[in-house]
């Protein structure tokens, strides 16, 4: 599953850019360091042999959602917001805490679990044809309802933003 | 060098997802919190793609299908519901957003 130095550098980048965007006291600069996060995501997914959803995240999530994102921040002038780290001082060590015990789950999940038995399975199809093949043979309900879904949300933007009279 | 297994995702993935939900928890700007949550789906999309690539099963990468549809609805929703409260309050501060009616 690809190799571990270039794994250790794709994963330094990935948590740098992350903490990058969490730290980050100008918004627009925080989104800058998501698409950085999203970009190194992408290669990991080229690396994981999934090209096809590599380029639907450069497009979709680095591409429209970000630009989305940015408009917005821009928009409403929001690039310094005072505050930015947030409430009281109790507050920031209960985060702290909490962000320790999810680590400590995820830990115990993955040593519970043991070293792997089972190498990795031999590479297989992921051409967008069999990507295709398979969400439209096996998932046709979900597609559907996704579809639903995004035209829920597209009346809902087009309502909210409606001037009121 | 060891090689690269499952693992290493699982815990790529994990920090991802806990640096996200402390971006949630910290942060009072709700963008930020908005782009803590994407970090947060994309870290499960990166296990869901580890996992089809270690199975050698095309169905992990089809359900990242669906996450990416349902986040690219939240984000215009969100960000909908954003602008809409910056007009009313002037403030995106998340500490300035309790009321239930503006």
């Amino acid at each position: 599953m690809g190799d571990p130095i270039l794994f250790f550098i794709l994963a330094a980048i990935t948590i740098a850019a992350g903490l990058g965007m969490v730290l980050s006291q100008n918004a627009v600069h925080s989104a800058l360091f998501l698409v950085l996060n999203f970009t190194a995501i992408a290669v990991f997914y080229i690396v994981l042999n999934a090209p096809f959803i590599a380029m639907v995240q450069i497009t979709v999530y680095a591409g429209a959602i970000m630009v989305l994102f940015l408009f917005v921040i821009m928009l409403l002038g929001a690039e310094r917001l005072r505050g930015v780290r947030g409430g009281e001082r109790w507050q920031q060590i209960l985060a702290g805490i909490l962000a320790l015990a999810l680590v400590a789950v995820f830990a115990t999940i993955v040593l519970q679990r043991g070293t792997v038995t089972s190498g990795t399975a031999t590479l297989i199809d992921t051409s967008p044809t069999a990507l295709g093949l398979r969400l439209f043979e096996a998932y046709v309900l979900p597609f559907e309802i996704t579809g639903i879904l995004l035209l829920a949300a597209m009346i809902g933007v087009v309502v909210f933003s409606l001037k009121k009279k | 060098m060891p090689d690269v297994t499952i693992d290493w995702y699982i815990a790529l993935s994990s920090i991802l997802f806990v640096i996200g939900a402390l971006g949630v928890l910290l942060r009072r700007n709700t963008i930020i919190i908005f782009m803590s949550v994407e970090m947060m789906l994309n870290s499960a999309n990166l296990a869901f793609v580890a996992f089809a690539r270690h199975l050698g099963d095309l169905d992990g990468q089809v359900l990242v299908f669906f996450v990416i549809t349902v986040a690219a609805a939240e984000v215009a929703i969100g960000l909908a519901l954003i602008v809409t409260i910056f007009r009313s309050k002037k403030s995106i501060n998340i500490d300035d957003i309790n009321l239930m009616k503006g």
